[in-house]
């Protein structure tokens, strides 16, 4: 994978590291896939708090249908670790009531498609409370919600949310694209006083890393350049880096140089590593699997041009899913925005005088 | 041969549609022997204070709508024996979880007029302090609530507390699915949370014989597996008896508890709303008749407990506490702008700090 570079020191790196049993008996960094570097990120959360609760359906005694939440209900007990009711509304509104309590919930939506029934609770009441209650009340609250397509699946487990919890003030959304920031992104919205959505590429599950579990990464909130390029900044986030950073490889033959952008936190937004990227650049395209009307890529295109309008040599592009529902998947695969929509639109970059 | 599922643990239980009542609209004690109606003398005038209160305070927060000095009101008049009987009974660090009707239930918990009239001053969403008193922030998304007493409950469960958590929720409430998914979680957790539906009858326009077709709300409560009861909403007594033994039950590990108090919201839904569109003069004026502070009154006076001093003392607190409120509401200066950024989030992100200096900019240049 590509190294983030120039890591910056930040807040926390004298922070010594909470040890669970596993960071004990793994003295070497270990190498993990996403969904163990998940699975991990929880198991030494709920080692170092007793207050973090894993909950939601199938999570226990099956561990999650992607095995995401294996093991943990035997290590911390049904207490800790317990399957509900399949209802969403539910298990985001007790989460609510456990955070009222002073518990560090992360209850888990199992699928994208899913988190609808929630809507209510996460946007009228956890996404409120902290401003309703005057600031009172923290409410803690990590959503994992399986997220975004490209696995073949049958409808409504192909979603992508993001656009939704942005547009409500409260709630911080953060996208991992490797196991590393899978697992320090993650350890890192467990200890947030405020609610964070959490959205797990799920065609990225099985992408491996060496995950250093010791040395926290880029806080929420830090956007990441994943490659250094001259031409084209490629803003994106999630699954769509490793499709960026392979496009980009490919750019490299017709002598364009892209840089790519990985968000990782879109609320809070880095909107500082973006500018300066575009400001070298001239050039930025925005790509999400998402419908492009309303997307947080009109968001971002419209934040480059309000701010860097004198920087730019060319329009603001978006390489986006369409405004149709997520197809079936068959169709997928011409959907999704791959190398081929994200070069397009370099090249129509590049084309402006 | 029997199908290989589990088999039920228990027979369904059954719900007893006669209301328990401890004392009659006229103010004798019933004939009523499976709950006690023999509180202290201090307590029985502690309600009676707390409804008469709670009246009064209801009458003034109507009069400051009504002189343009709130936006909106929701008056709980007819249903303070409901409200105050489910909390009186309670342990002030077991949290409510309540609508936004229930100011009778805010006063118990020492909740001040300025935090309770913050919401219909339009001077911050939610109230003030509630928190404080284990008293979650009002909840106007009907039935929503409930989920978070449930959560709280398993929260106390988690903590080896023996607090229980008590949600308010309406007759329309229960229409709502939230309302079932709370039930279910609490009895499938055992939840130490006691569910106190208040059936006034109407949800804003709408009656009860339109939200469901069960015989009865405390019905629902067998299809979930918990005791369903009905009591007289309008008898302090009785809601204060019975959900004290359902608070009881749930300490003792007993679970979750649905009780339907039928009462009467004798105003309007709202200070917005027009009953006379919806409802029988003859129908209010029954009710009327029916009215918990009257009947309770009557009882006390009965029994011995109520006196000349007693009905001073509490005249002279309701005239302090209605006071309080216009002096506290009429009065008070708005927050600064800044609040409504600083209160988001925990750590303030960059584009919040970005907007709040934007606006502070355009109020400058206004000034």
């Amino acid at each position: 994978m590509t190294q983030i570079i120039e890591r910056p020191p930040m807040h926390g790196d004298d922070v010594p590291e909470p040890r669970g049993p596993i960071l004990t008996t793994v003295p070497q960094a270990p190498t993990l896939t996403m969904a163990q570097a998940i699975n991990r990120a929880l198991h030494d959360a709920m080692a170092a708090d007793d207050r973090v609760l894993v909950f939601g359906e199938d999570v226990a005694t099956l561990g999650g249908v992607f095995r995401v939440t294996e093991g943990l209900s035997e290590t911390f007990g049904e207490q800790r670790c317990f399957d509900t009711p399949l209802a969403e509304s539910g298990i985001v509104g007790i989460a609510i009531g456990l955070a009222i309590r002073g518990f560090l919930p992360v209850p888990e939506i199992q699928f994208d498609g899913f988190a609808a029934p929630a809507f209510d609770q996460m946007v009228s009441h956890l996404a409120k409370y902290r401003m309703r209650t005057h600031g009172d009340v923290d409410m803690p609250v990590t959503i994992r919600i399986p997220s975004f397509g490209g696995i073949g699946a049958v409808e409504h487990h192909s979603e992508s949310t993001e656009s939704y919890w942005l547009h409500t003030a409260g709630l911080k959304v953060v996208v991992p694209s490797t196991p590393s920031d899978a697992y320090w992104l993650l350890r890192q919205a467990i200890v947030s006083r405020d609610p964070v959505i959490y959205l797990e590429p799920k065609r990225r599950y099985w992408t491996r890393e060496v995950v250093d579990t010791h040395t926290p990464a880029l806080p929420i909130g830090r956007a990441a350049v994943r490659r250094v390029g001259t031409d084209v900044t490629v803003v994106t986030y999630g699954p769509l880096v490793a499709t960026a950073l392979s496009a980009a490889e490919l750019a490299e033959e017709h002598g364009w140089s892209l840089e790519v952008v990985d968000l990782r936190s879109l609320n809070p937004l880095d909107f500082d590593t973006v500018a300066d990227s575009v400001r070298k650049t001239g050039r930025a395209v925005v790509m999400h699997e998402g419908p492009r009307t309303l997307g947080f890529g009109a968001e971002l295109a419209a934040r480059i041009q309000e701010e860097l309008f004198y920087d730019l040599e060319a329009p603001v592009l978006r390489a986006t899913g369409f405004d149709t529902p997520y197809p079936p998947a068959r169709l997928e695969k011409v959907w999704l925005p791959g190398p081929d929509r994200l070069l397009d639109c370099v090249e129509r970059a590049m084309g402006q005088p | 041969m029997a199908l290989p599922f589990p088999q039920p643990a228990a027979a369904a239980a059954s719900v007893d549609l006669a209301p328990i009542r401890l004392v009659d609209p006229d103010g004798s004690p019933t004939a009523e022997d499976r709950y006690s109606r023999d509180l202290p003398p201090e307590t029985l005038s502690w309600l009676y204070e707390l409804m008469v209160v709670t009246r009064g305070l209801d009458s003034e927060f109507i009069n400051l709508q009504r002189q343009g000095e709130l936006a909106l009101f929701a008056s709980c008049r007819g249903q303070e024996a409901a409200q105050i009987g489910a909390a009186a009974c309670l342990r002030k660090t077991d949290w409510l979880f309540p609508q936004y009707r229930e100011i009778g239930a805010f006063l118990l918990r020492g909740i001040t007029p300025a935090q309770m009239g913050a919401v219909w001053r339009g001077k911050w969403h939610g109230g003030l302090g509630f928190t404080e008193r284990c008293c979650a922030p009002i909840s106007i998304p009907i039935g929503t609530h409930g989920l978070h007493a449930v959560g709280a409950a398993m929260g106390a469960q988690r903590l080896g507390e023996d607090s229980v958590t008590l949600a308010y929720l309406g007759d329309g409430a229960t229409s709502e699915g939230d309302a079932h998914e709370a039930l279910n979680f609490a009895a499938v957790f055992n939840a130490p949370c006691v569910f106190f539906i208040q059936n006034n009858g109407w949800a804003i326009s709408v009656p009860v014989s339109h939200q469901m077709a069960a015989p009865s709300i405390a019905h629902r409560a067998i299809g979930y597996g918990m005791p369903g009861i009905r009591v007289d909403g309008n008898d302090v007594l009785a809601c204060y008896a019975v959900v004290a033994e359902a608070a009881q039950r749930a300490r003792d590990g007993g679970g979750p508890t649905l009780i339907e108090a039928i009462t009467y919201r004798m105003g309007p839904h709202t200070t917005s709303d027009d009953p006379t569109r919806y409802r029988s003069e003859v129908e209010v004026a029954q009710w009327a008749a029916l009215d918990p502070i009257d009947r309770y009154r009557t009882y006390l006076q009965g029994i011995g407990v109520w006196t000349e001093r007693l009905e001073e003392r509490v005249e002279a607190r309701s005239k302090r506490v209605r006071a309080d409120l216009r002096e506290s509401v009429v009065g008070a200066d708005d927050f600064d702008v800044g609040e409504m950024f600083d209160t988001v989030y925990h750590d303030i992100t960059p584009d919040l700090v970005r907007q709040r200096d934007e606006l502070r900019a355009e109020l400058a240049k206004e000034a």
